[in-house]
């Protein structure tokens, strides 16, 4: 992956409203959904406008996930695409309907730590950047994901 | 009712039950609207005979969206300025999850009223999946 991407995100109402459902949020009535500012979480899903976005089905590539077999794929790994470790956003302003969000990602620092219940732990950084229609910054998120030795114990 | 600095203390504790017997469809809800389609979540086929998990579990994404309810409902989805998690424990179906939010400071900064909040939620047996912060703008 190039060091850094940049992806359009046009924010919906309609996206925003199921998005609010699905984390069981029902404080804005459906004919309020207009006007409302999105949860705090929601530039996360920005993934579903990104091209390349890796836990997205794509036509003509093997998808991994069970269907004939188990794992769909022949030789993909156990642990697929790691594991989410901290997550943070903050906002210049809240993210409405009716933006066209830029969002600029750039890979950040990685490390390495060993742990009892999953071996060792890779873990990189990720930072994406949420500038509006008029290139004001609106939202800055920090992502850590972990790649793990081997599945979590869950003992 | 979002929070106003007049009516509030450090120290003060907010409690709000975030999910009871966590289902599976809310599992596929949120890979549907977030676009995390990780079969970690949703597909139990995969996850105990691919994986090597007991079956699927929660996106962190999730109990973060669920988390983020409790600061939503202090401050209003607007005036959330920050808000940061770490995942410590994972969430799977059938748990209840109680997300607790504490004030450790009222301030004013650039002429707005600030308020932080130390966040964390917890499962039914009373382990930590998630800790965090935020910080939103209220009213004096």
């Amino acid at each position: 992956m190039a060091d850094e991407k940049t992806m359009t995100f046009p924010v919906e109402a309609t996206h925003i409203m199921m998005f609010r459902r699905s984390i069981g949020d029902f404080s804005v009535p459906d004919t309020g959904m207009e006007d409302a500012a999105a949860p705090p979480t929601f530039p996360q899903a920005v993934a579903q406008f990104d091209p390349d976005y890796f836990l997205r089905i794509k036509p003509g590539v093997a998808w991994f996930g069970s269907g004939k077999n188990p794992s769909g794929v022949e030789g993909q790994a156990a642990s697929s695409g790691g594991l989410h470790a901290e997550q943070h956003f903050e906002f210049e302003r809240p993210v409405v309907p009716g933006d066209v969000l830029t969002a600029t990602l750039k890979e950040g620092k990685t490390w390495e730590k060993e742990s009892k219940r999953a071996g060792k732990l890779m873990f990189s950084e990720r930072i994406t950047e949420y500038r509006d229609q008029n290139g004001e910054l609106v939202c800055t998120a920090r992502g850590v994901g972990v790649k793990t030795e081997r599945p979590v114990d869950q003992g | 009712m979002t929070l106003k600095a007049s009516e509030i203390s450090v120290g003060d504790t907010f409690e709000e039950v975030l999910v009871e017997d966590l289902k599976r469809t809310q599992l596929v809800m949120y890979s549907g609207t977030s676009g995390d389609y990780n079969p970690l979540h949703t597909d139990d086929v995969y996850c105990r005979e691919a994986a090597g998990y007991s079956g699927v579990f929660a996106h962190g994404m999730l109990t973060m969206g669920m988390t983020g309810r409790v600061v939503t409902n202090a401050f209003g989805a607007e005036n959330v300025k920050k808000f940061g998690v770490r995942f410590t424990n994972q969430v799977w179906p059938g748990d209840d999850l109680t997300g607790k939010a504490v004030i450790e400071a009222i301030r004013e900064e650039g002429g707005e009223t600030l308020v932080d909040l130390a966040i964390t939620t917890t499962n039914q047996k009373g382990d930590v999946v998630i800790t965090g912060n935020a910080t939103g703008r209220v009213d004096p």
